[in-house]
């Protein structure tokens, strides 16, 4: 889907922000670009879109350079989102939306569809919506209308700078929830940047980890939490809750034992198996009922089963 | 109707209504100044001086509109950034010259008549607007231009589909500043015999007669109200998109002179 | 082959073609008349026509060179030339009009005035370009300033008709100079005094705010010229009735008055910006602590919002400088007594006697405030 070879890019300053970098997307992909600032990830991402323009190296999208397709036409075809700040402030909500499909001039009662489609999509009432001014919103449903906004024309690729860097944590983890969806429904491929690393390893199905322009470790979240390639990455995800991340990673219903049952209020089987051990030692109890999403009952837990497997 | 409509409705009327009823007013003048015989300016009719002056500042304004906002913009673009230190430093020291002056030297060189007035008037209102245009580009959130460019729109598209509506409230109150302005000064252009509504003050202050400089004074006051409110009942639908703003000591931008 | 400098090129290449295609100075035979032009090469300056040479040199340097060059070159030359055309200048009246009591007049032409300015603007881009200090920038404009001023008080431009103008008007002038600077600083002082008091209640009551700035923006949307006209018969009925008070509809008083009632807008609102950008915590923290509201304004408030209120105060009186020009067309006097004389006698150098001090002062004002309001926020 897209392919860099060896891009470089150097702004101002002595030390480039991207070094002769390499990298792989397929399609279908959730890739998620982490690092801490100054690692060149952003720079990277706003390469694929032309807004930076690599010094040397190319970059293929679907088998075509970039550099020979126009760039408001190639970043038409690519949805983008930053930040809350890049809502348009002097446009109603169905404005933004609807920006890339009037680009690409679309009828208006196809816009119009097409926008009332997106509010559902991202549980916005369209009634209610459709006419308010970004100022009018709060920061979760500004970032929910971003998001279709980078939607709105069907694009294969998503990019996504920091998407909920200004949110805060219970509204930015419904959104991750909301994105994990979308990108299961639709199948695009996504690639977003962020310096957290716990939304890294709950959103990527990829994770490139960079520093100083340069490829540290890429891999599934697994990959990165089992084997670290080196102290550096180590670190970055995390000494000390190593374990508890790796416990993030997976869920309950992959460990329950479906013919045993246990005393106490039931927890879900979709519940991660991370928040099960903080159930586990705020009910001092070894076993937990579990129940599956429809409320029937599905097992047990056992505390000595988080264990399994990990080794 | 809003708060600055209906100010402007009745501010429309009061001029209106003064404009017909001043050359029937010798009686009304007559209680204020007893010792008197010419009570009301005759030499011109009041309303031929409202559109004389009229005329003078808004071709002037509309002429130094289009290259104000013309440069600002320009400074502003990728190409023509080398340029914007150039035009802040010329706005600033501009600071310390008083629109007067401008008419003033202009008069000597240009000759009598309109065209000097027209051409001091233009020059010094450049500067509200240049200014408005660059405080207003300013004002653009970076995130906005940034996500412009990144859904794939054209320089162009962004400039009028983005950066000038964002602008627009700010670029406004420049051109309103300027008109002001312009109107203050088109009045002391009276002081070397042009037609606008100065003239019964010039008049009335050369030969002491007090009667011709209230009756200039509230029409010119009263036009400079009308044109200011006009400006501030067309900016309001320009800012219907912004979050209120309640603090009423900011948004004025009118000066004096 | 591109331009290494783009605005000093532009500069440079508008001070040669300013200097070749404009009037360097003008001759009259007589004050009355306009005179005609002699261009640069036809003006008796001697071996001075090769300062020409100076700009043609910031013109290659600004194509070709690096940065330091300009830096060692180009500020000199841009100085040198600022300091040597109006020399040069008052060398050709003086050849041209050798009797300073004479009939003819040398005047200086449209092409000096913009090569100059342009030349200013071009030391100024690169100053700004060469980033000193701003001591050192502020040491270079005054060295310039002090050469100037050198040749004016040597007699080196006395034979121009401005300086003619000088000599003979040179009591109006001293006189034009004490009640210009009485009228600004007359209205200023209980403008600043009112305004600090209508800002302080603004803040305070945030119900009084609307009614108030809908007074004050009214005052400042009116012409200059229909506020002193307004004043003129109230002012005019108080002094006929009341005749112990001195005031008359004409004069200094309606002057002062009017510039007052324009002093209050930006003076409330400097004075309530100032407040309004004190930071709640500062305040919440003092009343914490235990200060009462007065202590709290005093030791607190007050402090933190004097940058702003003397930003307030600065704008004030630039402004006031420029609206006093006005005031003399109802007999306050001041420079525009001087310039409205040379604009009805349709004389030049009259009218630039009478603007510029009256641009100078208001330099001088902003200047001034500057470094107070510096001095003040290093304290903080």
């Amino acid at each position: 889907m897209i392919e860099m070879t060896q891009v470089s890019k150097t702004f101002g300053g002595a030390r480039p922000a991207v070094d002769d970098l390499s990298l792989s997307i397929a399609a279908g992909e959730f890739v998620v670009l982490i690092g801490s600032s100054g690692s060149g990830k952003s720079t990277l991402l706003r390469m694929i879109n032309r807004l930076v323009e690599p010094d040397r190296g190319e970059i293929l999208v679907n088998g075509v350079d970039i550099r020979r397709q126009r760039p408001e036409d190639l970043r038409r075809r690519m949805g983008y989102a930053i930040q809350s700040i890049g809502l348009f402030p002097h446009w109603t909500v169905a404005q933004n939306i609807g920006t890339v499909p009037r680009l690409l001039k679309w009828t208006k009662a196809r816009i119009d569809a097409r926008v009332d489609e997106l509010l559902a999509l991202l549980h916005l009432d369209p009634a209610e919506f459709r006419h308010r001014y970004p100022h009018q919103l709060s920061g979760g449903q500004q970032q929910r209308v971003g998001v279709a906004r980078a939607l709105a024309a069907d694009p294969d690729v998503l990019l996504m700078d920091e998407p909920f860097g200004a949110l805060d944590p219970v509204t930015r983890g419904a959104l991750q929830e909301e994105l994990l969806r979308i990108h299961a429904l639709s199948g695009k491929t996504v690639v977003l940047v962020t310096h957290d690393i716990d939304e890294a390893l709950q959103l990527g199905s990829h994770i490139v980890l960079m520093n100083q322009g340069r490829i540290v470790q890429q891999g599934r979240p697994l990959d990165l939490l089992r084997r670290p390639a080196n102290a550096f990455v180590h670190d970055f995800v995390g000494r000390t809750e190593i374990g508890l991340r790796l416990l993030a990673l997976d869920r309950v219903a992959g460990r329950l034992r479906p013919n045993e049952a246990a005393v106490g209020e039931p927890i879900s089987a979709d519940l991660s198996l991370r928040e099960a051990l903080s159930t586990f030692v705020a009910r001092r109890v070894d076993r937990l009922p579990v129940v599956d999403d429809q409320g029937r009952p599905a097992g047990a837990l056992f505390f000595s089963d988080l264990l399994e497997r990990q080794l | 109707m809003s708060r600055v409509q209906s100010a402007l409705a009745l501010s429309l009327l009061a001029l209106i209504v003064l404009t017909g009823w001043l050359p029937h007013a010798g009686p009304a003048f007559a209680l204020l100044f007893p010792d008197r015989d010419r009570l009301i300016y005759r030499q011109d009719d009041f309303a031929d001086l409202i559109l004389a002056h009229l005329a003078i500042v808004g071709a002037s304004s509309l002429l130094a509109a289009l290259l104000g906002s013309g440069v600002a913009l320009a400074a502003t673009r990728r190409w023509g950034l080398a340029f914007r230190p150039l035009l802040e430093t010329l706005l600033a020291v501009s600071q310390a010259l008083p629109p007067v002056a401008v008419l003033a030297v202009a008069t000597p060189l240009i000759g009598f008549g309109p065209l000097p007035a027209l051409i001091a008037l233009f020059l010094y209102g450049l500067l509200p607007i240049a200014q408005g245009m660059l405080a207003g580009l300013d004002s653009v959130p970076e995130g906005a231009r940034e996500v412009a460019r990144g859904l794939g729109m054209t320089p162009a598209q962004t400039l009028w589909q983005v950066e000038l509506p964002l602008a627009a409230p700010v670029v406004l109150a420049g051109l309103r500043t300027s008109v002001t302005i312009n109107i203050g000064t088109a009045a002391l252009a009276s002081t070397v015999g042009v037609k606008t509504l100065g003239l019964p003050i010039i008049i009335g202050l050369s030969g002491f007669n007090t009667p011709y400089v209230l009756q200039g004074a509230v029409l010119v006051g009263l036009l400079a109200l009308t044109v200011d409110l006009a400006f501030a009942a067309l900016s309001e639908p320009l800012g219907r998109w912004r979050a209120p703003q309640p603090s009423p000591g900011e948004p004025t931008l009118a000066g004096a002179d | 082959m591109t331009w290494r400098a783009p605005v000093p090129g532009a500069l440079a290449l508008g001070t040669l073609i300013s200097l070749w295609s404009l009037p360097f100075v003008r001759f009259a035979p007589n004050r009355l008349l306009t005179g005609d032009g002699l261009a640069w090469w036809r003006a008796p300056l001697g071996l001075g026509h090769w300062a020409a040479l100076l700009p043609c040199g910031l013109l290659l340097l600004a194509w070709r060179a690096q940065s330091r060059a300009t830096r060692v070159v180009g500020l000199p030359a841009a100085a040198l030339w600022l300091v040597a055309l109006p020399w040069l200048a008052g060398m050709a009246a003086r050849q041209m009009a050798p009797e300073v009591d004479g009939l003819a007049r040398v005047s200086l032409g449209a092409g000096f005035w913009l090569s100059w300015g342009l030349m200013a603007l071009l030391l100024g881009e690169l100053l700004r370009e060469a980033a000193w200090p701003v001591w050192r920038r502020v040491l270079l404009w005054v060295g310039v300033l002090l050469a100037l001023l050198a040749e004016l008080s040597g007699g080196a431009l006395d034979h121009l008709s401005l300086l003619r103008e000088y000599a003979n008007h040179q009591d109006a002038f001293n006189l034009a100079f004490g009640q210009h600077v009485q009228l600004v600083a007359l209205s200023v002082a209980p403008a600043a005094l009112l305004g600090a008091s209508l800002g302080l209640l603004a803040a305070r009551r945030s119900r009084v705010q609307g009614a108030l700035f809908a007074v004050l923006n009214l005052i400042q949307t009116l012409p200059s010229i229909a506020l002193f006209g307004l004043l003129v018969a109230p002012l005019a009925w108080l002094g006929e009735h009341v005749p112990g008070l001195g005031i008359a509809g004409i004069g200094m008083a309606p002057g002062i008055l009017a510039l007052t009632l324009y002093s209050l807008l930006p003076m409330t609102r400097g004075t309530l910006a100032g407040l309004q950008q004190v930071p709640a915590a500062a305040v919440d923290a003092a009343r914490g602590m235990g200060m009462g509201s007065w202590q709290i304004l005093w030791q607190v408030e007050l402090p933190l919002a004097l940058p702003v209120f003397l930003t307030g105060l600065r704008i004030t009186a630039v402004q006031a400088v420029g609206l006093a020009e006005v005031a003399a067309l109802i007999g306050a006097g001041g420079f525009g007594a001087i310039m409205f004389q040379g604009l009805l006698g349709s004389a030049i150098d009259l009218v630039l006697l009478g603007v510029i001090p009256v641009v100078a002062l208001a330099i001088a004002v902003d200047l001034l405030f500057k470094l107070i309001i510096a001095g003040v926020a290093r304290h903080d």
